[in-house]
């Protein structure tokens, strides 16, 4: 996607979110003034602006994944969500020194939300399920199943309130640079960006998956087992989720409790949308949406405007970025 | 306390209406070939907007009205998006869910100065149908009537066979000289209406009150019955009433124990989105969706 695209459809979206700001009554220069404030005004508010971007960034890869093999994961909020218990469930109930621990928790939030990506990918590889409407239908599986864990199995006994017990110290990823509250988990998201660039980029499975993206038809007469490309693409899409849930965990929390995620999974499309399904588009977008979300914060708190107006942006922007990606490839069809 | 009575029928009833609502707008999007992910959306709109008439003229009826057409706007959006635009329709249906959770949540800190409800409102005046289906009010009353005549409207009429052919094989219909896009244009903008409705059904029939996110995933819901009910309205209508029933049966379930064993809500809670992953799966049945499903031509 061309940049200049790009910049165009964030300057309409601000443009028609001062418009929805100057109507309710509220200065639009004082509310992004607040905004920008918020997000880089010091040094904290920008550590906290790449808190808030490390899990869109990962699961923003995520769902970059899944746009660029032709495949809309709109399941990334469920993939995270059991990732991110899964990395607690490791983090709490395993004991080893924190060069084990840290690689075991982020594989085991990979596998968890691999898993739940893998289920829509198989029958969207087998049966010819469009994986839009099985991704959302584990969203909410996987809504009520975490909800359930936190309130059973997996709660802390020691509180009232739905979540685990505390990860080990050696499970957290620590915290770096001393810039605000910044952790190790900014890390794994640029190692993750740059292993999808060159996966995606530079490898003969990445390429095939990048063919199916555009063609199916054209991927199956060139020899490509589409179906594979589907299942992988899935697994990873799931699996980035799983690692955007559990550094969240890891970095943030340091314990899974319920609704710990406000909505990162939803976020991430708009992120991979934005960033043209690029490693380096969607990195950026999510610093963006990082900074709207924390800068938001400041902005509902200085001014009267409500915070919400950043997710009307964010609707505008999937508007213009998915139109402009998504046209001129053929969707997936139900029954391929 | 007897777990099977006339309470839990209308408690089914009363959980059951808003999903069969937006449900038959699901089928009539869909059926015309238009992919509508967007009813969770058009319901919260139709609740929020539904609310605010009520609170501002304290009539529920225009409440009512007012609710309906913020549903039929965002309809109409969705189709100007996908038909118009050529925008994808999974992203015009994201993109929609999104511009309605945070245009409602920002009007609701606007108008009201307070987040999480608006305060409450009027609500639509009900009927006494007896003592086993109790109380019910226009919208739970009008809902078999909408059932039968959309079904009618879909397979008993030529309007109908044409809207669904718009959904099987759009070249057909515009080589027959009928636009394909003003039947899709149509359809989606009363799904909007009727998923409006939906949303009515939540702030006026249930609560007499908005709460942030009411719609709460029952649009979603709505998406699985139409793909359980195989796309057709009774289908549709049947699978709503088996998911609210079971919705119904888990809250008067819960903390009760059966046979020795207590059933967690929560695994209740994920049998419509579980049952509709194995229909789709082809365990139970085939779900085969329209042939010009989400296509641009």
């Amino acid at each position: 996607m061309s940049l200049v695209y790009t910049l165009l459809s964030l300057v309409v979206a601000f443009a028609l979110a001062a418009v929805i700001i100057a109507v309710s009554g509220e200065n639009p220069w004082q509310s992004f003034q607040a905004m920008f404030m918020g997000a880089f005004g010091d040094l904290a508010a920008f550590g906290e602006t790449i808190v808030k971007a490390t899990p869109l960034a990962i699961s923003g890869l995520a769902v970059a994944l899944g746009l660029r093999t032709g495949l809309f994961n709109i399941g990334v909020e469920g993939q995270l969500l059991v990732g991110a218990i899964a990395a607690a469930w490791c983090g709490y109930a395993i004991s080893t020194p924190a060069f084990l621990h840290i690689p075991l928790c982020l594989t085991a939030g990979f596998v968890a939300g691999g898993f739940w990506g893998l289920l829509p990918g198989l029958l969207k590889a087998k049966r010819g399920v469009h994986e839009v409407i099985t991704t959302i239908m584990m969203n909410y599986v996987a809504l009520h199943l975490t909800h359930y864990m936190v309130l059973n199995p997996m709660k802390d006994a020691h509180t009232m309130a739905p979540q685990t017990p505390a990860i080990h110290t050696t499970a957290q990823l620590p915290q770096i640079a001393g810039i605000g509250n910044i952790h190790a988990g900014v890390l794994v998201g640029v190692l993750l960006a740059v292993v999808f660039a060159v996966f995606i980029s530079r490898t003969v499975v990445g390429y095939e998956m990048r063919i199916v993206g555009l063609s199916s038809n054209a991927a199956r007469s060139a020899g490509i087992n589409v179906s594979k490309m589907l299942l992988l693409a899935m697994l990873l899409s799931g699996g980035f989720a799983g690692i955007g849930g559990a550094v969240e965990v890891m970095g943030v929390h340091h314990k899974f409790y319920d609704q710990f995620s406000p909505g990162y999974g939803f976020d991430s499309i708009a992120v991979a949308l934005l960033g043209g399904a690029t490693a380096m588009g969607t990195g950026l977008s999510a610093i963006l949406f990082g900074a709207l979300r924390n800068g938001a914060v400041t902005m509902q708190l200085v001014t009267d405007t409500p915070k919400e107006i950043v997710t009307i942006i964010q609707a505008i922007v999937i508007v213009f970025a998915g139109a402009k990606f998504l046209r001129g490839r053929q969707s997936q069809k139900w029954d391929s | 306390m007897d777990v099977f009575d006339p309470e839990l029928l209308r408690s089914t009833l009363r959980l059951s209406t808003p999903l069969i609502l937006a449900a038959l707008g699901g089928v009539l999007s869909e059926r015309s070939g238009v992919i509508n992910i967007a009813l969770e959306g058009m319901m919260l709109a139709g609740a929020f907007f539904g609310m605010l008439g009520s609170y501002l003229t304290g009539n529920a009826l225009i409440g009512l009205l007012v609710g309906m057409t913020a549903g039929m706007i965002l309809g109409f959006l969705h189709a100007v998006l996908t038909q118009n635009l050529k925008v994808n329709h999974i992203v015009s249906g994201v993109a929609l869910n999104i511009l309605s959770f945070g245009g409602t949540t920002y009007l609701l800190r606007m108008i009201f100065q307070h987040a999480g409800g608006s305060p409450p409102i009027t609500g639509l005046s009900t009927w006494h149908i007896g003592k086993v289906l109790g109380d019910q009010n226009i919208l739970s009353l009008s809902v078999p009537i909408l059932v039968v005549l959309i079904g009618l409207l879909l397979f008993r009429s030529p309007l109908g066979l044409r809207l669904r052919a718009a959904g099987e094989n759009p070249s057909a219909v515009a080589a027959a000289g009928i636009s394909f896009r003003v039947l899709r244009y149509l359809a989606v903008t009363c799904s909007g209406i009727l998923s409006g409705l939906a949303g009515v059904y939540l702030s006026l029939g249930q609560l007499n009150m908005f709460t942030e996110g009411m719609s709460g995933g029952r649009g979603f819901i709505a998406l699985a019955a139409v793909i359980f009910g195989k796309w057709t309205p009774w289908g549709a209508a049947g699978a709503a009433l088996f998911f609210g029933f079971f919705d119904a049966l888990q809250m008067r379930l819960q903390g009760q124990a059966i046979l020795g064993h207590a059933i967690p809500s929560e695994f209740m809670l994920i049998l419509p989105y579980a049952l509709t992953i194995i229909v789709l799966a082809g365990l139970v049945g085939r779900a085969i969706p329209p042939e010009a499903l989400g296509s641009d031509e």
